[in-house]
């Protein structure tokens, strides 16, 4: 089978994947895309769009990603439950695809409670499981979830999350195997300072052979200032960010520089994890941080 | 059972503004349970309102009466010769009383004195909690008898999102994550195993989404003549 895009390439030719986040503006130009396309190209294989995250309306994940495709950039689409059923779901796969998107990260999405309209009204029509599945159908059977023939299906990629610091631990590889079941061709985890439970996790990945029949991205997020981790501990739900971390950020002279060094180390840590093919750098509101930490990774000259 | 808040009182009383005579309506069903339209809610809801009215000078003639059902024709007639002559029925039944007697009222306004929240129990003394979420299509059977329908804010059938911490769910501290609970409940019935196969998406039709629902029991439906015969109410 030939891969339908450059990340799922790395993946099959099993070199070590890098995915990086850039987050969509809250603004009517792509102008901040464009930028962080230009500071990013060449140092992750995919970028991915983040869709409307922690529910506070921004450009559209399908409309950053058009703007990728045409810096010459690969997207990775997410697509989250809550803002769409499934007919304006397989409507928007049609779309991205005929935009050139290959790469749909299949998510639930934050609650909307989280956002800045918290009295919108959720849609979870689907679950990201059933939207694995539908689109796997689309790409697969080239029909729509209804069984209409589909003139020309979407060749797709499909990820799913995986977190493995929620709860409780002992589903959460359940829940991937079902994401796999379903259709994941590959997962980025929630983000990763914990290592201890991630290898406990990835342990139980391996007893089950889940790391064969899927491509496993370790999350990471440097971190800008012991202050943001306190954020991520205490505010952010699915989050484990040990005390070490966040001691280790507030003794620094040179918070950022730190932060940057412990994503490093954990980079270099991750990659020697049996089953982990690649990383998802998610450097919030920090994306021009994301080429210094590859190339200091040794991941990409 | 249904499970109801009471109104403001500021709420209520700006709805009832500019009327008169005014006849709260309680049900002694699930809103006495809930605390909030059974008798005693009518009688504390009705002092409170005179005394507004004469602080306040709003001339309301307040009178309570409280049925069994509100929701049942049967039960509402009851509510005919009170409701005659009056501007407005405050309705402390849930939303679906204060409608059945709309309709049998045509010609007075109700007035919702209620906010209907859910489908829930009570859990202890004073705390009830939503419980199902009338999906027309129940699962229950694969969720070890708790509904994430209803219990799991984003309503999902494959297991706990990415939210899921210590028991709780993403949306706040207070709210358990049902899926916890599923699990839970799951190993104790020792099926961990309906939880390996992804559940395709559901079929929405049975719930609101298909539109206002309306069940037919064939059997207990009148013929013409035995509406006739009971006297024209069916």
């Amino acid at each position: 089978m030939s891969p339908r895009s450059d990340l799922e390439r790395t993946l099959l030719e099993r070199r070590f994947a890098v995915t990086a986040e850039i987050g969509p503006p809250k603004s009517a130009s792509a102008e901040s895309v464009r930028r962080h396309a230009r500071e990013m190209k060449g140092c992750a294989d995919a970028f991915n769009l983040t869709d409307n995250q922690t529910a506070m309306s921004r450009m559209s994940s399908i409309a950053c990603a058009a703007v990728l495709i045409q810096e010459g950039l690969e997207p990775v689409v997410q697509m989250t439950c809550r803002d769409r059923n499934r007919i304006a779901m397989q409507s928007d796969i049609l779309g991205a695809s005929a935009l050139g998107v290959r790469n749909v990260l299949c998510i639930s999405g934050d609650h909307q409670s989280f956002g800045n309209m918290k009295e919108s009204k959720n849609v979870y029509d689907v679950d990201s499981v059933q939207e694995l599945m539908i689109l796997r159908r689309m790409r697969d059977e080239g029909k729509l979830w209804s069984g209409d023939e589909l003139e020309v299906a979407p060749e797709l990629f499909l990820g799913a999350a995986a977190n493995p610091f929620a709860d409780p631990f002992e589903y959460r590889v359940t829940r991937l195997a079902k994401k796999v079941k379903a259709g994941a061709d590959f997962v980025q985890t929630q983000s990763i300072y914990d290592m201890e439970r991630f290898e406990r996790w990835m342990a139980l990945v391996r007893a089950r052979g889940l790391h064969k029949r899927v491509h496993i991205l370790a999350g990471v997020m440097p971190l800008k200032s012991h202050k943001v981790a306190l954020f991520m501990k205490n505010k952010v739900a699915g989050m484990i960010v040990p005390d070490a971390v966040i001691d280790r950020m507030k003794n620094s002279q040179d918070p950022k520089e730190e932060g940057v060094r412990l994503c490093v180390e954990q980079i270099e840590h991750l990659r020697d994890i049996e089953g982990v093919q690649g990383v998802h750098i998610m450097a919030m509101a920090w994306e021009e941080k994301v080429p210094e930490i590859v190339k200091r990774a040794g991941l990409r000259p | 059972m249904i499970i109801g808040e009471q109104k403001s009182l500021s709420e209520i009383a700006a709805m009832l503004e500019g009327q008169r005579k005014i006849l709260i309506a309680g049900c002694r069903s699930c809103v006495a349970i809930c605390l909030v339209g059974g008798e005693k809610e009518v009688a504390v809801l009705a002092e409170s309102l005179r005394l507004l009215s004469s602080l306040k000078g709003k001339g309301w003639e307040v009178e309570e009466v409280t049925v069994e059902r509100q929701c049942e024709k049967e039960w509402a007639t009851e509510l005919g010769a009170r409701v005659q002559g009056k501007d407005a029925v405050l309705s402390l039944a849930c939303g679906v009383g204060a409608q059945t007697i709309q309709s049998m009222y045509p010609a007075v306004r109700v007035l919702p004195g209620l906010n209907t929240s859910n489908m829930g129990a009570p859990e202890e003394a004073g705390v009830f909690l939503e419980r199902c979420g009338g999906c027309g299509d129940c699962v229950l059977h694969l969720t070890g008898g708790i509904c994430p329908i209803a219990r799991c804010a984003k309503s999902l059938l494959n297991g706990p999102c990415g939210g899921s911490q210590g028991g709780r769910c993403e949306i706040s501290p207070e709210t358990p994550c049902a899926w916890e609970e599923i699990h839970r409940s799951l190993e104790r019935l020792g099926r961990l195993d309906l939880l390996e196969e992804p559940i395709p998406p559901k079929n929405w039709l049975p719930a609101r989404d298909g539109g206002p629902r309306r069940i037919v029991r064939k059997e207990a439906v009148l013929t013409d003549e035995q509406k006739r015969a009971k006297g024209g109410r069916a």
